[in-house]
């Protein structure tokens, strides 16, 4: 596709920006099984492999499973490989996933968050990659088109990074973001292949003068050595992710951290969500502000690994504050995101008052109007220090 | 709420609106505006109604919800009326704009905003796109007049958006035939 640039800015939906990507990363293989709503991801990847726009190896495979399979073959193998999917697609990757982190495989992939079947639904919530968010990968989300293009980007160098060597997932909002036209300021090719560098995998196994045994049986001598230093190259990302944000600020003008927090240095009460949502929260958090309510946000942008640490600093002068789940973890202690935050907190002196809601799951629609009355309830906790309702779903 | 405009295209799979907001989106996009342009999917099949959104502001747009109160609402196809709600949530001052070869007073009538605030116009994009195209596609009148209802997108920055955006994709017969068909339905667009 021809893509035309105004004044630097070009209009593209969060799939074509993220094929756009895919094209200038041009990775060595790419083995891929469409699903709504990543599909085009997958259809534009496959005309620019078509065009020889990249000299990408394009495997199509007969599921999802095996597309992971073939990542894993081919990352092994020494190639920097990239896929995209979304909801059953990432469900079915599920065993394949912990193989991918297991043997600390830089694998890229591309979510774009849809819900899981039953009742089948395809449109928007985070119930696939919080499923998958204890399975080794890190895992950055996107808030716009924008964002999501310039984390896959700093995705590739953030699991190649020697210190780390482990898959990453850039998750954006299905249809909200994958299908929505909205403003991107594209980096040029070359700076695109500059940033990213030459891929130099510290193992491969058709290197035959350096051979290496990848994926054996360990037992009780030395898997839990092995999950040890997987567990620790997954908290150095941390820093490397602070690292490449920085950098990626200094040559593009656009810097990310771990999270980003929107009027939030003398908020008394705050909401902490991922994602698109959070575009829509604050624009409450303005009207709010605008009555002169002390309200702010907190948005992860790195969910794995969790800056527990980071993120309880960020939070603890709120009095109260409200985290918001696209997904629910079905009986657990509220949503995935409130586990971490809550639990993040407990370790300060003063803890904020947390309460937790579910959201918009299967696509539901987030309003501002949401968003406000979640503000109402966490202002009055704020001002009381009484919590009504711990738990519960919103915008039903 | 924020200085932007909201739009709603309203009308049935293979019309091809989700195109008209995409076009609409890339024009004021050239224009210097900050936009969004995005399909609501349903269960897709060819005949089923479809709606498509833009907002276009002067700012960088933060808000990743549905269009609820457009100010300005586009029919391509006016069988729609009295199937789909296509005045939900539009402001009483919003700018309807129907594909039919109906009146605007009675087209106002049929939509019920008859004595309302509310501008209504009308023009046969069915028509001028059969004229220009050869083919049904009331998209592409539909942005012309829309360009004439509202001073938010000029006709030049349509067509020079659509010529310079779609000059790989299409043949210069099919690029002129959909400027052509955007010149005409902003001269022939009418209402009030």
């Amino acid at each position: 596709m021809a893509i035309t640039m105004t004044k630097g800015q070009a209009g593209l939906t969060g799939n074509s920006a993220i094929a756009y990507a895919m094209k200038q990363i041009n990775p060595d293989v790419s083995p891929a099984y469409p699903i709504t709503p990543s599909t085009g991801i997958v259809e534009e990847f496959s005309s620019y492999v078509a065009d020889g726009a990249v000299e990408t190896e394009l495997i199509t495979v007969e599921s999802e499973h095996s597309a992971m399979s073939a990542c894993i073959g081919a990352s092994a193998a020494g190639a920097r490989v990239m896929t995209a999917t979304s909801a059953q697609g990432l469900a079915l990757m599920w065993e394949m996933l912990y193989v991918a982190s297991g043997m600390r495989l830089p694998i890229v992939l591309t979510d774009v968050n849809r819900a899981l079947s039953a009742p089948i639904n395809i449109h928007c919530d985070h119930s696939d990659t919080m499923g998958a968010r204890d399975a080794g990968w890190i895992q950055l989300y996107s808030e716009t088109v924008q964002e999501a293009y310039d984390n896959l980007i700093q995705a590739v160098r953030i699991a190649e990074n020697k210190n780390v060597l482990l898959p990453a997932m850039v998750c954006l909002d299905g249809f909200i973001t994958s299908h929505a036209i909205e403003n991107i300021t594209l980096i040029d090719d070359a700076a695109v292949k500059e940033f990213v560098g030459e891929y130099r995998p510290v193992h491969s196994l058709l290197d035959t003068d350096n051979p290496v045994t990848m994926g054996a049986m360990t037992l009780q001598d030395s898997y839990i050595e092995f999950k040890r230093q997987q567990s620790e190259a997954m908290a150095r990302a941390r820093d490397v992710v602070i690292e490449v944000g920085r950098e990626f600020g200094k040559k593009f003008g656009r810097a990310y951290g771990l999270f980003e927090t929107y009027r939030l240095d003398d908020a008394e009460a705050a909401i902490v969500i991922l994602n698109s949502a959070a575009g829509t929260t604050k624009v409450a958090v303005d009207e709010l502000r605008k009555q002169g309510r002390k309200v702010g946000l907190l948005r992860p942008r790195l969910f794995r690994p969790f800056p527990f640490a980071e993120i309880a600093e960020a939070l603890k002068n709120v009095k109260a504050l409200a985290v918001l789940d696209r997904a629910d973890s079905m009986s657990g202690f509220g949503g995935p995101v409130f586990n971490e935050v809550r639990s993040a907190l407990y370790e300060l002196e003063k803890r904020p008052r947390v309460i937790s809601r579910i959201y918009g799951l299967g696509g539901r629609d987030y309003k501002v109007k949401d968003a406000l009355a979640v503000f109402d309830d966490v202002l009055k906790i704020a001002a009381t220090g009484k919590v009504d309702t711990l738990q519960k779903y919103i915008t039903l | 709420m924020g200085n932007y405009i909201e739009v709603r295209w309203h009308g049935r799979a293979q019309q091809g609106v989700v195109t008209a907001a995409k076009v609409l989106g890339e024009a004021c996009l050239r224009s210097g505006k900050y936009v969004q342009a995005f399909p609501e999917f349903g269960p897709e099949r060819m005949g089923a109604p479809v709606r498509a959104y833009n907002r276009v502001s002067d700012e960088p747009i933060r808000l990743h919800c549905q269009v609820s109160d457009p100010g300005y609402v586009l029919i391509a196809d006016s069988t729609l009326i009295g199937t789909v709600n296509v005045t939900e949530g539009a402001p009483d001052d919003a700018v309807f704009i129907v594909n039919t070869h109906k009146s605007s007073e009675e087209m106002r009538k049929e939509l019920g905003l008859a004595g309302k605030k509310a501008r209504v116009f009308t023009l046969d994009a069915s028509r001028i796109s059969l004229d220009t195209l050869g083919r049904l596609m009331p998209n592409t009148p539909l942005l012309g007049a829309l360009a004439k209802a509202t001073g938010f997108v000029t006709l030049d920055a349509l067509m020079e958006n659509f010529k310079e955006n779609y000059s790989k994709k299409f043949s210069s017969k099919v690029i002129e035939g959909n400027v052509e068909a955007m010149k005409r339905g902003f001269s022939e667009a009418k209402g009030e």
